[in-house]
């Protein structure tokens, strides 16, 4: 089975093209494989940190949810107030672009405005605890932000590699094969005009010599009834192919 | 490629979220929209369900945080979220405590790192 190939004219012109095609295919497969392991290597580092971060948070989600306890336990459930006063975050995330071996992945960065925080009105006693818990809380969104940073990085990198994997196949096992066979195919191709040339190129000598034959054979037999005697053949009719190259003819001009 | 997201979206009990606002994430935009939602034992299902996809459709939400035991009951739905934006994350609580095998985004890592 010859497999796909495309189908061009035969010609040399055509062979030194898709050869070049095929140069260019095959350094285009070497140059993305080499992408896609250095991707995967900073992949598998960044899929280590996140893990690392995720039980990291675990833990710091713990110690804050202990300090509001203590703020529940000297001021009593502050959840209803808190709820009411959320009206402007002043906790945000900035978002700016980190290049990863040649890929852009947004990152974020915690941005704290300085606002009102809460007038905390109605919490009288306990203020101090409440102020602890929120820092203790700010920096628990901290660790969270960074965390949701390595995994946005994370699920684009996979994004990312699986394309450049997938081109990489690609070039492997359907543009390279098909130019393959399409260099096969105008090979075969030349050889067959070749060939063809060459049997012409025969034909045309044997009939050539048969034809000078004949001719020969006529003068003499004018000759003869003047007593001249036959001027020897000195060819031989069925010559093999050897003899072809050896002898002279005018009209081969190689 | 993340727009104008500056905002941290809660999806969690009432004690996360209480001690989330208080460091200062909450926001309610124009529409009267707040960027959180305090679940508790009455909550629908389907109610989670539907603010979850309104977070994540929304443009200038950055983060999602989610309960880890709140994002048990949509599971499917959260296993199936493959966006970059907003990025979700599971959130331990006060009485479940982190469970990484449950973790949709760990259990992605650890599929690709036993490849």
């Amino acid at each position: 089975m010859s497999g796909a190939r495309e189908t061009p004219f035969p010609t040399r012109m055509a062979l030194t093209t898709t050869k070049l095609r095929l140069k260019g295919a095959q350094t285009g497969h070497s140059l993305l494989a080499k992408k896609r392991d250095a991707l995967t290597t900073r992949f598998r580092a960044i899929l280590r940190k996140v893990d690392e971060a995720k039980r990291k948070m675990g833990r710091v989600m713990q110690l804050a949810s202990f300090s509001l306890a203590e703020v529940t336990y000297a001021t009593g459930d502050i959840s209803y107030l808190v709820q009411e006063q959320a009206k402007t975050a002043t906790f945000k995330v900035r978002a700016k672009q980190d290049n990863v071996s040649g890929v852009i992945i947004p990152a974020f960065e915690a941005d704290r405005i300085a606002g009102n925080d809460f007038n905390l009105t109605g919490l009288g006693r306990g203020g101090q605890q409440v102020l602890r818990s929120k820092e203790v809380y700010a920096k628990a969104v901290e660790t969270l932000v960074e965390l949701a940073s390595l995994q946005t990085a994370f699920t684009i990198l996979d994004e990312v590699i699986r394309a450049t994997n997938r081109r990489v196949n690609a070039i492997e096992h359907v543009v390279i094969p098909k130019l393959d066979n399409t260099i096969k195919y105008i090979i075969s191709e030349l050889d067959e005009m070749d060939r063809e040339e060459f049997f012409r190129l025969k034909k045309v000598q044997g009939k050539k010599k048969r034809d000078a034959a004949v001719a020969e054979a006529k003068r003499n037999a004018e000759r003869e009834p003047q007593g001249e005697p036959p001027v020897a053949y000195e060819m031989e009719e069925e010559s093999a192919a050897g003899d072809l190259l050896s002898s002279k003819d005018d009209d081969i001009i190689f | 490629m993340a727009g104008n997201r500056s905002l941290i979206a809660v999806i969690g009990d009432e004690d996360s979220i209480t001690g989330l606002l208080l460091a200062g994430i909450g926001h309610i935009n124009e529409q009267q929209r707040k960027n959180f939602l305090v679940v508790d034992s009455k909550t629908q299902v389907s109610t989670i369900e539907s603010v979850f996809q309104e977070f994540v459709e929304r443009r200038d939400i950055a983060i999602l945080l989610i309960n880890q035991h709140i994002a048990e009951k949509i599971r499917p739905t959260v296993d199936k979220y493959q966006q970059a934006f907003p990025a979700l994350l599971e959130i331990p609580s006060k009485d479940h405590p982190y469970d990484p095998s449950k973790d949709s985004v760990l259990k992605r890592v650890q599929k690709l790192a036993g490849d």
